[in-house]
């Protein structure tokens, strides 16, 4: 059976032109590892009732969590949740799934993250727990986007790369920032390899995306010499 | 707890006999996997069986193609709660690779996959026309990201159970959990009863 936890929503806040963060607040503790995934279940007057998978984006309190929201062109939950919910609804969640896409937190062995798109949402989480349990541990990180105003955690990644508390490169696939060196365009396999941790360092590589571009690095990683045991994995789409 | 979301209305596209508790159906055919593809050349690949006291049969490809082979149209149910209608498999029923074996099995079998990846399902679930080793999706070879060049196909239970790369099939005289079922995840998976998680 599916434990569902009733949540209320805390906060909302548009963080691009189709995405949202919610917070949502749990009057019990639940205990998520970074990476980890919620059901999120929606019922109708009429009880009708759906539920899909989000990524957890922050995990660091247990009585709270974050999911962020891509607004799907077609989608039946993910309007409602970045249209229509405000600060003060119920919400229904699942337990936190998913033992494998995780970062074992205060884990010291070098970790490489790679994003594209709403990817980047559960290794937010990876990198939020990293700033508390582990500071220490090196962390570098590759996000594909397709242009600067779907960046989501503009501001974090800001304060990252300001205070040089990890790698951070910025891909832009169709429109890039003012002033940027390199012409937006879609990562490639040379360039991943020069961005990423050399896989002499035994990096443990978390790569979440849509599948096209997880197939993709997976496969350039593993060209590139990593080991693929090293390698997981999380896609969306088709 | 019955909660309403104010203002949530839904789609009511879905068909209540087809569709299990909790899914949703869509068009596309997402993959899942928890680790890069494997790359496996068919002619390279080799499915090894098992029996629980450790005696061994081998299919080579060439073999396992000279097996007569069905054609399967059914609905699809992933746990991360999408289901697919009517897809269109070919595969080796395990009644026919069963026959095909010097030994007699046991009741459960783990799939062995290319990866290390591995899933548990009852041999009861997997004869009389309900499994099979498919290597053939919509009339096209079995796509590497979707388990080519062949997977198992067990479309009654929740679809990690279809295990990708499968390259050998162990016997077991007990159940024993997979991959997934070591982590969290149902030791059966029936998507009418919801069985996700443990």
């Amino acid at each position: 059976m599916t434990t569902w936890h009733l949540t209320t929503v805390t906060s909302v806040v548009d963080i691009t032109p189709t995405a949202r963060t919610l917070r949502l607040a749990l009057p019990e503790a639940i205990h998520a590892l970074p990476g980890q995934h919620v059901d999120i279940r929606l019922t109708a007057e009429d009880g009708y009732s759906t539920a899909r998978a989000y990524s957890l984006s922050d995990v660091r309190e247990t009585r709270s969590v974050e999911v962020t929201v891509e607004r799907l062109h077609d989608g039946e939950v993910s309007p409602y949740l970045v249209d229509v919910v405000e600060p003060g609804d119920p919400l229904e969640i699942s337990d936190p799934h998913g033992f494998w896409f995780t970062w074992p937190s205060g884990d010291d062995r070098p970790v490489q993250l790679i994003g594209g798109g709403s990817g980047i949402a559960p290794l937010m989480s990876m990198i939020r727990s990293r700033e508390v349990e582990a500071p220490q541990t090196p962390f570098s990180l590759v996000y594909s986007v397709r242009s600067p105003d779907r960046v989501y955690y503009r501001d974090e990644f800001r304060q990252l790369i300001d205070h040089r508390r990890m790698d951070v490169h910025l891909i832009h696939t169709r429109v890039g920032p003012e002033n940027a060196t390199r012409p937006p365009g879609r990562l490639t396999a040379d360039e991943l390899a020069g961005l990423t941790l050399d896989p002499a360092t035994s990096p443990t590589v978390f790569i979440c995306g849509p599948n096209r571009f997880v197939e993709n690095c997976a496969q350039w990683m593993v060209d590139a010499g990593h080991d693929r045991t090293r390698i997981r994995t999380e896609r969306f789409g088709e | 707890m019955a909660i309403v979301n104010r203002g949530f209305v839904g789609r009511r596209d879905r068909d209540a006999r087809r569709l299990p508790p909790g899914q949703y159906t869509t068009l596309d055919f997402p993959v899942l996997s928890s680790e890069p593809t494997p790359s496996v050349a068919p002619e390279g690949w080799m499915l090894a069986v098992q029996s629980a006291d450790h005696r061994a049969a081998t299919f080579t490809w060439e073999q396992f193609q000279d097996m007569p082979h069905d054609d399967i149209t059914t609905d699809i149910h992933c746990v991360t709660r999408w289901s697919k209608f009517d897809t269109r498999w070919r595969g080796v029923s395990f009644d026919t690779l069963l026959q095909a074996l010097p030994w007699e099995p046991a009741p459960y079998v783990m799939a062995h996959c290319h990866g290390g990846y591995t899933a548990n399902v009852p041999l009861a679930d997997l004869v009389g026309g309900r499994g099979w080793i498919a290597d053939t999706y919509d009339g096209e070879p079995l796509a590497a990201e979707h388990g080519g060049p062949a997977r198992l196909l067990v479309p009654h239970l929740y679809f990690w159970k279809s295990a990708k790369w499968v390259r050998r099939l162990r016997f077991m005289t007990e159940d024993a959990p997979g991959f997934w079922e070591e982590r969290g995840y149902h030791m059966y998976g029936d998507p009418w009863r919801e069985q996700r998680y443990s």
